[in-house]
């Protein structure tokens, strides 16, 4: 029986007064690469927020790896990249050595650091305090950190802003290679449905509720889908998945 | 009179060891203070605690524990900081300035009903680590242990949460917890820098250190580090200086604090690995 990574149910959260999530019901197995889309405002952050339990629903549940979220302790299971970082500041003091070692709360050997360091090409900065960089070199360290603790499950919210088209290419790359190599799940939530498309197999469409789960394969064949993408778009997205490497 | 002479007075002595501690508990809070944008919170609490030690004064606590006496207030008076910011319908800044007023307004309406102004209440205000007693030096002892040991027990909550309280939230860090942490030892703390730099000055115990230490820092530790370091020499060179020259001690180690916050501007601005 497959494992569920995630689930939710009914899962309603309200902002000032307002649903900003309505009865979202999901569940993601282990393994999966899940993308998550939809139009700005439509609740994807907000939904991460709540399964990662930085907000709380106003109703129903989350699950990870089984457990109510209330319960759940082994958070070194998950790496987060957030979409951008509320409080870094050029003054921070925190050098990218320590950033990194944060995702395991320090329990990290040199070598470990170092290899993951090498893994995100930034290993002569380890000893540059995080905001001396460029939000670009920024962005790397917290995707190592992240991965600092190889986690099962990583989520990544809008990840790629502001990287440059080369690094772009290659952190999807790695997303795909972790997914298919280790099998490591991967939530992605992003604007870019052409990534989604080459990388993603399962499909989340968000507007407050479900607009859309399923593979790619239904998505492409859903007539709802073409009336909100339009059949060029929905036709360009399909393409790029038929192109995109493929789970066995 | 020579340095050893200065140094042979037990008076001195005993400001030097309590002021370096309490002066090192400040500079080691006031590292996440500052870098979370927290640091007026010295200010309000310093507030409360002038409203604290009038209502501590007024049922009749002996001198000797007002120190003591004072800090339950103060810490609930913290928390009320914490509890209005995080109500979200009062911003940070003004949180402070509500229970700051509160703190003011209590301390002279009870200065005013316990028959004028109190000498007592207003030797606080500018404070006086010269006269500082058996209890407090003790007091000074435990509370440095206190948070030196929560630092290094929560280091990595501590730092996550300074870095992103919400990165920190989704690492499964206890965020309220570590908050509350923080705030009560900040209380503590305020009501402790009073003796050493009155009321008036106890933000500066809090902001200065860090500030210095944030100018020159090459990591998070060595920022802690330094700023622990800065505000120890702040005030052993402020007690020997307004000694030998007859001047407040409290202005005086605040005026020692800026002197280095001064020299560490100059050392950023002139340093490449920083332009």
């Amino acid at each position: 029986m497959p494992v569920n990574i995630i689930s939710t149910e009914n899962l309603t959260f309200c902002y000032n007064g307002i649903e900003v999530l309505q009865n979202i019901s999901f569940a993601v197995e282990k393994g999966s690469y899940m993308g998550v889309a939809g139009p700005n405002g439509s609740g994807k952050s907000t939904l991460i927020k709540n399964i990662l339990g930085i907000l709380h629903p106003r109703q129903g549940s989350v699950y990870l790896f089984g457990q109510p979220l209330a319960n759940f302790r082994e958070w070194n299971k998950i790496g987060y990249l957030p979409q951008r970082l509320a409080a870094l500041n050029s003054h921070f003091p925190g050098t990218v050595r320590e950033i990194v070692q944060l995702g395991t709360a320090g329990k990290m050997s040199p070598r470990d650091v170092k290899e993951v360091l090498q893994m995100m090409d930034i290993e002569h900065l380890s000893s540059r305090l995080i905001g001396e960089l460029s939000y670009g070199q920024q962005q790397r360290a917290m995707l190592a950190r992240a991965l600092a603790s190889k986690p099962e499950l990583l989520i990544f919210d809008e990840p790629t802003t502001a990287l440059d088209p080369q690094t772009r290419e290659n952190f999807y790359q790695l997303t795909r290679d972790l997914n298919l190599q280790q099998g490591t799940t991967i939530i992605l939530v992003t604007h870019d449905t052409g990534v989604l498309g080459n990388y993603a197999r399962l499909l989340l469409y968000l507007d407050k509720k479900v607009v859309f789960l399923g593979t790619f394969e239904n998505f492409c064949a859903s007539s709802e889908m073409t009336g909100i993408f339009g059949r060029a778009s929905q036709h360009i997205i399909c393409h790029q998945h038929d192109r995109g490497v493929r789970p066995e | 009179m020579s340095l050893g002479e200065i140094l042979s007075f037990a008076f001195i002595q005993r400001a030097i060891l309590a002021g370096s501690l309490i002066a090192a508990v400040c500079s080691i809070l006031g590292v996440f203070l500052v870098l979370r944008r927290m640091s007026l919170i010295g200010d309000g609490l310093a507030h409360a605690t002038f409203g604290s030690v009038a209502v501590v004064l007024l049922l009749g606590v002996s001198p000797l524990y007002v120190t003591l006496a004072a800090l339950p207030l103060v810490m609930i008076s913290s928390l009320a900081i914490f509890k209005l910011t995080r109500s979200k319908k009062i911003h940070g800044d003004a949180a402070i300035g509500v229970v700051s007023s509160i703190g003011i307004a209590v301390g002279i309406v009870l200065a005013s009903l316990s028959g004028g102004y109190n000498v007592d209440l207003f030797s606080y205000l500018f404070g006086n680590i010269l006269t500082v007693n058996q209890t407090e030096l003790f007091l000074s002892v435990i509370i440095f242990t206190a948070v030196a040991s929560s630092v290094i027990f929560f280091y990595h909550d501590l730092f996550a949460v300074t870095f992103d309280e919400e990165l920190a939230q989704s690492m499964g860090v206890r965020t309220k917890r570590i908050n509350v942490l923080l705030f009560i030892l900040t209380a503590v703390a305020a009501v402790l820098a009073m003796k050493v730099t009155g009321i008036m000055l106890v933000s500066a115990l809090l902001i200065l250190p860090p500030l210095t230490a944030l100018q020159l820092s090459v990591s998070f530790k060595t920022t802690i580090a330094a700023s622990v370091i800065f505000s120890v020499l702040s005030v052993v060179c402020g007690i020997i200086v307004s000694f030998l020259l007859n001047i407040p001690a409290g202005g005086t180690i605040v005026i020692c604090n800026v002197f280095f916050l001064l020299i560490s501007f100059g050392i950023r601005k002139i340093s490449p690995a920083t332009n």
